[in-house]
């Protein structure tokens, strides 16, 4: 009986298959997803804005020297006065400054040492007394608003408020402007 | 003197260890990836140092662009579609359920409730084209149309995240509009969304 030769005359093929493609699609694909691809989340800053002013709450009254307001303008210019504006003078002359590190930052830097605080004995941290009224005007941008409340991080000012512009403040600012021309 | 005979190497490389690497990556950015959603405007969000990650679900993406103009976005379809019908319900809009759909695929809108009929009519590639006036919303006039999508999304009942992703550039006065329309509806919490500022020394 003849053998049937299995695989006579024919080549053995190898079982080794070139991957040179594949790892070049493989590639491709990586390179898609990685362009495509949003890695880090964007950051936001959390801003709790006080409840409509209900009469049962108390409101504790603070020290005028312990106000800080600031009142920002258009052009990144900020103007800050302390204590409060009233039948007198506030307590210190308006005064212009910028959101450079130089600028307010400095100013609230100052400020919050001169003013002081004293440490909770709980969280070892340090409380301050400074109260930061914050009055963008209608020429401020909302990038100043952010700016702004940034400084408040930095520089660990806990008692800030958003508040809008009074008229009072309106005029000081144009006087100031005027005064100084 | 006597050749040294070099045994020949072959040029082809075994290429199986390289095409594991490959497809490992491969699976990892596939696993990871999210896309980033549709936009309407581009929004060139102010820095900061603040370091809190965006929540993951259950947001309302309030866009302003650089002139004021607000977009509304909402996450989850079936909100979406909820929300619309509440909204149109108020101004007794008549929406067909393709107009409906089409919305619940729309990551964010600005359009006025009267135009968004006509809106959503149209092909997904003219939308982009379309004039992007933004949602009305001024505490001065009456028909502050941003006051009801609001009070439409305070309808859904659960938990929400605002977020308000504001142009640096925009006026300070659209942002407290908007704040003032949600603080009207007892909304006190809000997330500013910002790029972040490496950190300098104090």
């Amino acid at each position: 009986m003849a053998e049937i030769e299995q695989g006579g005359g024919k080549k053995k093929t190898s079982t080794k298959v070139d991957m040179t493609p594949m790892v070049d699609l493989g590639f491709l694909l990586i390179t898609f997803f990685m362009l495509t691809t949003t890695m880090s989340k964007p950051k936001t800053m959390e801003i709790n804005m006080p409840a409509k002013i209900d009469k049962k709450v108390k409101t504790v009254p603070v020290k005028e020297s312990y106000t800080l307001t600031l009142l920002l303008d258009k052009d990144n210019t900020v103007y800050w006065y302390r204590g409060m504006l009233g039948v007198d003078k506030p307590l210190s002359d308006l005064t212009k400054t910028n959101f450079s590190k130089t600028g307010i930052r400095k100013t609230l830097l100052e400020l919050k040492k001169e003013i002081g605080g004293k440490v909770n004995s709980k969280t070892g941290k340090n409380e301050w007394n400074i109260v930061v009224i914050i009055k963008p005007t209608k020429r401020a941008k909302y990038r100043n608003m952010v700016d702004i409340l940034d400084e408040m991080n930095i520089c660990d000012i806990q008692k800030y408020a958003i508040v809008d512009v009074t008229l009072a403040d309106d005029t000081y600012l144009v006087n100031y402007l005027e005064k100084s021309k | 003197m006597p050749k040294v005979k070099l045994p020949r190497k072959s040029v082809s490389l075994d290429m199986t260890a390289m095409c594991d690497v490959a497809f490992l990556l491969l699976s990892f950015f596939m696993l990871t990836t999210t896309f980033k959603p549709e936009e309407p405007i581009t929004v060139d969000t102010p820095s900061s140092v603040s370091e809190i990650p965006m929540p993951e679900k259950d947001n309302v993406l309030i866009s302003i662009g650089k002139n004021g103009e607000i977009f509304y976005g909402l996450d989850g379809p079936e909100s979406r579609v909820r929300v619309l019908e509440r909204v149109a319900k108020k101004y007794r809009i008549p929406l067909t359920k393709q107009q409906k759909e089409q919305f619940s695929i729309l990551s964010a809108h600005g359009v006025p409730i009267a135009q968004l009929p006509s809106f959503l009519d149209m092909a997904v590639a003219d939308r982009a084209k379309a004039k992007k006036t933004g949602i009305p919303c001024d505490t001065n006039v009456v028909k502050n149309e941003f006051r009801d999508w609001i009070i439409a999304t305070i309808g859904e009942g659960r938990k929400l995240h605002y977020i308000i992703k504001g142009d640096g550039a925009s006026s300070y006065e659209t942002v407290k509009w908007v704040i003032a329309t949600m603080q009207e509806s007892n909304i006190n919490r809000f997330n500013l969304i910002t790029s972040l500022e490496r950190k300098e020394n104090q």
